[in-house]
């Protein structure tokens, strides 16, 4: 039972202490339900950055952890074969 | 779960939950009296002699029924719209989870534990001691007390994923990602169906979340990937 006052109060979540969030943080880019565009974008700036840099680069690991823990496996295989063929209609 | 002649709501395992059955009963207050009063006046109307020829206006009792129920309506706004969005609302979450709709059986990824990926198809109702249309045969396991972040997405048509007792429905569009918040305050078995007319076998692919510890969790995680 909620009381009217408190309806929709954020409750403080007691979790254990030596967890570490391990996947990508909230974004404030992509604040709503609809998180296509962070995986999309996390996707591009993981090859983008292993243009510019290489995959072993501190941000690039960042960016890559970030797109596997958005995007469905099913659309990164996609892309990876798109990149390899060449027909990749992203701007990377 | 849902069990028969039940008319109530599934036990409440979650903040949402909580705080939508609250919100529910709130409601509830108002149109019970609406409701009770309206009957009143028109078995009160039908049955009675008196009638005032004479009114054509009374600008008193319209101000009074305009405005009762304009503050009513933002007596129930409010909280309505304040839990809307704390169910949008994304806590830090701890690892993520997607659902992926497919015809007609669900597939999760545990991207975080080498990317884990199950298939939860529908059990056959070969023994008696099981819930019929409910179960499957692989589980969606997560631990309690831990949020997470469940994105859900479709490989064909429009699903829609649900746990009635966590208070979370998403729908699985293709080409989109929907992100929910996943957690559940206890350790049980908690039972969802598809919401979305999927076709023919749209019934038959159901959802069933096993929440249990994180200690079982990992072991649970760490066999799976040896």
């Amino acid at each position: 039972m909620v009381k009217y006052t408190q309806l929709g109060n954020a409750t403080t979540l007691e979790t254990p202490a030596d967890l570490k969030p391990k996947t990508a943080p909230y974004d404030p880019r992509f604040p709503n339900q609809n998180q296509t565009r962070y995986c999309y974008t996390s996707y591009l700036d993981f090859h983008r950055c292993k243009k510019r840099h290489s995959e072993e680069y501190e941000a690039c690991k960042y960016f890559k952890k970030v797109y596997t823990a958005m995007c469905p496996l099913a659309w990164t295989t996609n892309w990876d074969e798109q990149i390899e063929n060449g027909n990749f209609p992203g701007d990377i | 779960m849902s069990t028969w002649n039940m008319i109530t709501f599934q036990d409440s395992n979650s903040l949402y939950s909580d705080n939508l059955i609250s919100f529910h009963d709130f409601i509830m207050l108002f149109i019970i009296m609406i409701i009770s009063l309206t009957l009143f006046f028109i078995v009160d109307l039908m049955l009675n002699k008196f009638m005032n020829l004479l009114l054509l206006k009374n600008h008193m009792i319209e101000i009074i029924w305009t405005l009762i129920p304009m503050f009513i309506l933002m007596m129930i706004c409010y909280p309505s719209l304040k839990i809307l969005y704390f169910i949008d609302e994304m806590f830090n979450p701890y690892f993520s989870i997607k659902a992926i709709g497919h015809q007609w059986y669900w597939s999760y990824e545990y991207p975080e534990f080498n990317n884990y990926e199950i298939n939860c198809y529908m059990n056959n109702y070969m023994n008696k001691n099981q819930f019929r249309l409910l179960e499957t045969d692989n589980r969606l396991i997560i631990p309690f007390k831990i949020s997470l972040r469940l994105l859900v997405s479709s490989v064909d048509v429009i699903h829609s994923w649900t746990i009635q007792s966590l208070g979370i429905k998403v729908d699985a569009v293709p080409g989109r990602i929907n992100q929910l918040n996943l957690f559940s305050i206890r350790p049980g078995l908690f039972f969802g169906q598809c919401s979305e007319i999927c076709g023919i076998n749209h019934s038959f692919m159901p959802i069933m979340l096993e929440s249990t510890s994180y200690f079982n969790f990992i072991n649970w995680m760490n066999n799976n990937n040896n």
